[in-house]
């Protein structure tokens, strides 16, 4: 079982550096959205640090939101999608190192860009260290979210928007966890309690969102 | 009764336009919540009763 | 307990003939029961002694927002029941539900926009339950939209139950996350539900309203199901009696 799991981690790193375009993109498109507010509210400094925990959080939810509309496309139009499904092993743990390697190429690329756009916008040194831990707790979650959508609208011709739709009104909850603890930090707040709220939250997707993803997944190939 | 008169009851101490306009748009909502289906139902019937007798005519 | 009931559901002639015995009580208690409701909200109960008259409002505002939340509930519960045991009845139940869920919601957040004119100043100020509110009219909204993208009937079903439980899942953490939101941006003001110790003739409108609200929203849904299920089975003979008896009817 934990054979499979490494097996298509290897083959979705193999295919994600073939095309390395699509790596970068969403980093790009992550920046030029950060880079977008000061010119949209103007350079005034004071104003960017307190806006900055919510841009940075919108933008990276964004970016991911964008990268999840191919996450299962080229796998549903090969047709390995539907050896997943008739194959022996649990579509689950499938379903999970597919997620893990999006995260890792998508999310985890985010979080390592994101303290250098932070800075940019002005966000104090000594609060890098809570972005991070945030954004660490909160992508893994915008991922899994992300692919139950992906999978229910993956045999769709039109699925960006319809996936935007889904998505995003279910992602309010890390949105508001992830921005609010950098505010927190922001204001000289604790925020190791709601750093715990956002791990425990990041763990009950863990375990849920594959089984909602692979259900999601069985239908779309039924169909 | 709450109210000595009828234009006290429309005036609702001054917040007459509030209390009147969200149970008009309230009961205009819930009448549409009961139009829709019936007229659903009658464009079904219609349609159907166009099929069966052009069905009937062949 | 006897079963058979449940198992009889599934069985779309049986809701029909059954359905259209309940749906005429259902819909003279709704209206009733709303009518009975208005009246005593707006004429016979005394004005709130911070808000005014204006608080006449929550007599809707409130049953509205209850059953906008107790829908989506109930559409994940049928979505389960349609899942699980593959009960046609529950898929229809859960598309046909989630329209009026949705239209719940507005008039929901349409009277509280109304109601926090006169009380804050404002026609939306971003209070916890109306911003709730709206979140979960975005989640009606997901689940009508993939209803409609998806051709095909079973899978449509199928998707909606699953994006209806997910949802569910994510309903309380919503909640809590935008009251926490709330606490740290701004002190809290009074809301619109916020009721200390309501006198009898207070609350018992609310009470009437609230039943009728379900009332309503039962005869509705069942009108809208027996319509759908009328499509669905167009193939069978029992529903085509029924057509030609309704054609023949309305002829």
């Amino acid at each position: 079982m934990s054979n499979v799991f490494t097996l298509l981690l290897v083959r979705e790193t193999r295919l994600m550096f073939r095309r390395p375009a699509e790596l970068v993109n969403p980093l790009v498109f992550f920046s030029i959205v950060i880079a977008l507010f000061p010119l949209a509210v103007g350079p005034e400094s004071q104003l960017l640090q307190t806006i900055s925990p919510g841009l940075l959080w919108v933008a990276a939810l964004l970016a991911v939101l964008l990268s999840l509309d191919g996450l299962f496309r080229s796998d549903f139009e090969d047709g390995s999608l539907e050896q997943w499904v008739v194959s022996p092993h649990p579509l689950v743990v499938m379903v999970l190192a597919k997620v893990l390697a999006h995260w890792l190429y998508c999310g985890l690329a985010l979080v390592m860009l994101s303290p250098l756009l932070a800075l940019m916008l002005g966000l104090p040194t000594q609060h890098i260290p809570t972005l991070l831990l945030s954004l660490l707790l909160g992508t893994p979650v915008l991922s899994l979210l992300g692919a139950v959508g992906a999978a229910l609208t993956v045999g769709l011709k039109r699925g960006g928007i319809l996936l935007a739709l889904l998505i995003l009104p279910l992602y309010i909850p890390v949105l508001i966890l992830g921005s609010g603890v950098i505010q927190a930090a922001l204001q000289g707040l604790p925020t190791t309690g709601y750093l715990l709220w956002m791990a425990s939250l990041t763990m009950l997707t863990l375990t849920l969102a594959p089984f909602a993803i692979a259900a999601g997944l069985r239908i779309s190939v039924a169909e | 009764m709450s109210f000595d008169s009828f234009s006290e009851f429309l005036a609702m101490g001054n917040h007459g336009v509030y209390v009147w306009s969200s149970y008009g748009i309230s009961f205009v909502i819930l009448l549409l919540n009961v139009a829709l289906p019936i007229l659903a139902r009658q464009r079904y019937l219609k349609n159907e009763a166009r099929r069966l007798r052009r069905e009937a005519q062949q | 307990m006897n079963w058979t009931w449940f198992h009889k559901l599934g069985s779309p002639k049986w809701f029909y003939e059954i359905s259209g015995r309940w749906l005429p009580w259902l819909s003279i208690s709704a209206a009733l029961l709303i009518l009975v409701g208005a009246v005593m909200g707006l004429a016979f109960a005394p004005p709130d002694y911070q808000q005014g008259n204006s608080f006449r409002i929550i007599y809707i505002h409130v049953p509205a927002a209850f059953l906008a939340q107790s829908t989506y509930i109930s559409l994940a519960i049928a979505g389960i029941v349609g899942l699980v045991w593959k009960m046609k009845i529950a898929d229809v139940a859960v598309q046909q539900a989630a329209p009026i869920g949705a239209w719940m919601t507005v008039i929901a957040l349409l009277t509280g926009a109304v109601w926090g004119k006169p009380t804050w100043g404002a026609w939306w100020v971003w209070d916890a339950r109306l911003t709730a509110m709206l979140i979960l009219l975005f989640l009606y909204f997901g689940i009508i939209a993939l209803g409609h993208a998806i051709t095909n009937r079973d899978s449509a079903a199928k998707a909606c139950a699953i994006l209806a439980i997910v949802g569910v899942v994510n309903i309380p953490i919503i909640k809590y996350s935008v009251d926490w939101w709330n606490t740290l941006h701004q002190p809290a003001t009074f809301t619109i539900t916020e009721k200390p110790a309501m006198p009898m003739e207070m609350w018992l409108p609310l009470l009437i309203m609230t039943i009728g609200f379900y009332c309503f929203f039962a005869a509705v849904l069942l009108m809208r199901m027996r319509i759908e299920v009328l499509r669905r089975e167009s193939r069978t003979r029992w529903a085509q009696a029924e057509v030609a008896r309704q054609i023949g009817r309305s002829a």
